[in-house]
């Protein structure tokens, strides 16, 4: 086989997702009573961004085999701090936003330091973490709301339209893949995630350094959640610790990881994917009212989408010849 | 032959595992540009030997130097940083990354901070190249080659670590006759290079074809180094043999001659691992499987209960072909069979449910009615079983996991023994126990073939074959290359045969089949 075949199949599970955004979104916006205009593009992007990159730090940590419950907390925690940091003139709120990265940083920081040195599993571990950050976010902001003097200016930048109606969101997904991710996927501590995530014994055997993987894995999962974080309060303009929203940021962040092609077995799936995933997995939330169905069919219908789309991705166990490595 | 000052040396290593003891005060030296081959049986100590080498175990105590220095490996990773590499038995590439980044994976080529994939891929086909692998491609993902293809890019891989010392453990056990000509020729070239290589293999022919010194270990010691070549077959078996006896086996008892197998099997094979194996097992009959560790027994006895796919060949149970699918067909009282599996932690056991939890869980549907567990008789049943066995616990409300490894072990036996099995499978079940248990077991084993049962029994210890079983076949490379029946099982002819080379007439060194 020549190489471009091998780089196909490398990518078949990301390739699968953007299939399925594809069509999702061409029969959502075919139906859409506006059509395919900048505002219909601009609503959906900004939803789906949010997601996108919530997904993507999902993506992290289940590379390496774990999860990450926490996700959808930190995502909480850092709106609310923004609404309170991102404030004053363009450089106070420019030192905000670097404080709400930092925040989020710290919080995946101390989630891998408590797996990898606590040897704890990492569903409990996030579970108990992700419900501190919830408790910060809440003592943060009792109600929902933001400072006086918020900088709406970044907010308005960041969720503005570029010339030709391109959003301002996508532009800033496309510029964190090419900032975070890309780097990311082509250093060695990348590949020492992928490796930790597929064989945690022949990673140790090949003299991987697996701790340093886990915790650049964890570390940036919690960078992206607060980006994800920092997205919502330009969106919003306020903070709000919402119990509800972290919990479905977190369970929706893992079904667009499935989604787009990642392998909660660890090793297997790329950012970009769990990106498709995640905007896909909007749209067929958003197809649910083009098609003026009750808001009532929503989950339903999300829920048998999601089924079918992460049985194509089981075939390959039919294959299994002994019955044993079903269960390793 | 020590002209030269070697290049590695151990001395007095020793390790334990529990009270096992696995290396007592062995020593090994190392030359440049030689292959020096390890031998031994199963459990002489080769494996733990080279993972202390390799920085996989620490040892207890001892010394080792390179070049004359003091060094030390606490992983991996530091064993490697001083060119000592080793190419496990089992594989340690990573199934979901390519074949390139396999081979870089310890030490994957930077610019600019990020893998540089072009000199990845030259350092890969480099490495490929050099290993006889020019037909694997760099960006296959490892998991979808075939084993003795990963077994060459595991060579790849260490290959490109640029390694002084190279320990070869078993490397050549998956690969085909043709592969391993083209891996000789690249270890004769390194070792012209001036590499020292260490040579773990059961295969006498190759060690004939391939070492310059052989060392042979026994019971964790080193017990003779000897120049390739100067010994005999015959007497390299003389000095693997010598475990200490330490095990009383109960008289064995012939099954009735007369009649009908239990158990039948014709020509079974399984994708390469299992080869047209026959077999066939009386009532009141024990038949061993031997041969080294490895060699198919535990895909053998996985296929007869149900557990492998795509499986061909035929069951004749009571003589009627039988189709196993599922362990939960294969207990089934038409079939009545059950398996003492390898690992009773992870597939024998719920370590943290209580005793009489896991005791049922096999005959649960014989004790429930109506899908209700009849708790009196279920309480009888196990009452019966830990009397039986003589189990020690504190109560069977206490979780299996407390319990002593020997104890352990015996309520995986009684658990299927609760469904009065007719066809009892034993994968190595003496493992890691301790004496006293194992003499239990040898004799809870007589009873049960006394009272009817076919008993199949896979060990890795040879006096326990010797000692239990009324025949034995010996396995190689998924086939049975030899049987042996009463009289014939010595340890000479089970190691021999393990080995897969022939030795004299077994008749002339007959040793008694059971020491006490």
């Amino acid at each position: 086989m020549s190489d471009w075949r091998y780089r196909l199949a490398e990518q078949r599970g990301t390739l699968l997702a953007v299939g399925i955004f594809l069509v999702m979104f061409v029969i959502y916006v075919s139906n859409h009573p506006a059509g395919f205009t900048a505002n219909v593009v601009q609503t959906a992007a900004n939803k789906g961004v949010l997601l996108a990159l919530v997904a993507m730090a999902q993506t992290l940590v289940v590379l390496t085999a774990g999860i990450d419950l926490s996700v959808g907390m930190t995502f909480i925690f850092t709106n609310c701090l923004a609404s309170y940091i991102v404030t004053g003139p363009m450089g106070t709120a420019l030192l905000g936003v670097v404080g709400v990265l930092v925040a989020g940083l710290l919080c995946g920081a101390l989630n891998g330091l408590i797996v990898i040195y606590g040897r704890l599993q990492p569903i409990v571990t996030t579970i108990a973490t992700g419900s501190i950050y919830y408790g910060i976010a809440l003592w943060l902001r009792p109600q929902p709301g933001s400072s006086d003097d918020f900088n709406s200016d970044i907010a308005d930048l960041m969720t503005s339209q570029l010339p030709g109606g391109i959003p301002m969101s996508l532009v800033t997904l496309l510029l964190v893949v090419l900032v975070v991710w890309l780097p990311f996927r082509r250093s060695a501590v990348g590949r020492a995630v992928y490796a930790v995530g597929s064989s945690e014994v022949a990673a140790y055997m090949s003299g991987v350094p697996i701790q340093r993987a886990k915790f650049v894995a964890y570390t940036l999962s919690g960078l992206l959640s607060a980006m994800g974080g920092l997205y919502v309060t330009f969106i919003t303009y306020s903070g709000e610790a919402s119990f509800a929203g972290g919990s479905n940021y977190t369970l929706y962040s893992i079904a667009a990881v499935v989604l787009g092609g990642v392998s909660l077995f660890g090793g297997v799936g790329s950012a970009v994917g769990a990106i498709f995933g995640a905007l896909a997995f909007r749209t067929i939330g958003d197809l649910i009212f083009v098609f003026d169905l009750e808001p009532l069919w929503q989950t339903l219908f999300q829920g048998v989408v999601l089924l079918l789309a992460v049985c194509v991705s089981s075939v390959r166990l039919l294959q299994v010849r002994n019955r044993l490595d079903l269960f390793s | 032959m020590d002209a030269a000052a070697p290049l590695f040396r151990m001395e007095g290593v020793s390790k334990r595992y529990g009270g096992v003891r696995a290396l007592e005060d062995a020593e090994l030296t190392v030359h440049g540009g030689r292959v020096h081959a390890i031998l031994g049986e199963n459990g002489a100590g080769k494996s733990t030997l080279i993972k202390v080498m390799a920085g996989v175990v620490a040892p207890d105590k001892g010394r080792m130097t390179l070049e004359g220095n003091d060094v030390s490996f606490p992983d991996p990773a530091a064993a490697n940083r001083a060119g000592v590499v080793c190419i496990f038995q089992e594989l340690s590439l990573i199934p979901d990354l390519s074949v390139a980044d396999n081979i870089v994976i310890s030490n994957p080529p930077k610019r600019f901070g990020l893998i540089d994939r072009r000199a990845q891929r030259r350092i890969a086909e480099d490495a490929l190249a050099r290993a006889g692998g020019e037909d694997i491609h760099p960006l296959a993902p490892v998991k979808d080659l075939p084993l003795s293809r990963r077994q060459i890019v595991e060579i790849a891989k260490a290959l490109a670590r640029k390694p002084r010392i190279l320990i070869l453990d078993e490397a050549t056990s998956a690969l085909t006759a043709a592969d391993v000509v083209k891996v000789f020729a690249v270890l004769k070239r390194l070792r012209s290079e001036g590499l020292a290589l260490l040579y773990i293999s059961h295969r006498m022919h190759e060690i004939a074809e391939i070492a310059d010194e052989c060392t042979v270990f026994r019971n964790g010691r080193n017990v003779a180094t000897y120049l390739a070549g100067t010994k005999t077959d015959n007497e390299v078996v003389e000095m693997m043999i010598g475990r200490e006896y330490s095990h009383v086996f109960p008289p064995k008892q012939a099954a009735a001659a007369d009649k009908p197998p239990v158990l039948d099997v014709r020509n079974l094979s399984w994708t390469q691992r299992l080869r047209e194996i026959s077999l066939s097992a009386r009532a009141g009959e024990v038949v061993g499987l031997g041969g080294l560790d490895g060699q198919g027994q535990r895909e053998l006895l996985l296929a007869l209960f149900g557990v492998l796919k795509g499986v061909s060949g035929e069951i004749l149970i009571d003589g009627k072909p039988t189709s196993i699918t599922s362990p939960r067909v294969a207990k089934r009282k038409q079939i009545g069979m059950a398996l003492i599996p390898e690992d009773r932690k992870t597939e024998g056991l719920m370590l943290p449910m209580a005793v009489c939890d896991n005791l049922s869980f096999a005959a649960i549907d014989r004790l429930s009615r109506g899908g209700i567990i009849d708790r009196p008789a279920e309480r009888k049943a196990i009452d019966e079983m830990i009397k039986l066995l003589a189990i020690r616990t504190d109560g069977v409300n206490v979780p299996v996991g407390s319990l002593s490894g020997g104890n352990q072990q015996k309520v995986v036996i009684a658990k299927w023994l609760m469904v009065s099995p007719r066809i009892i499978l034993l994968n190595d079940p003496t493992r890691g126990i301790d004496v006293g248990t194992k003499q239990e077991i040898y004799q809870l084993l007589r009873r049960l073939a006394d009272s009817g049962a076919a008993i199949i029994f896979y060990s890795t210890d040879y006096d326990e074959l010797i000692g239990c079983c009324n025949r034995v076949l010996v396995l190689y490379d998924g086939a049975v290359k030899r049987t042996l029946v009463e009289d014939e099982i010595t340890e000479r002819a089970l190691i021999a045969s393990a080995l897969n080379i022939a030795t004299d007439q077994v008749g002339a060194g007959l040793k008694p089949a059971v020491n006490a």
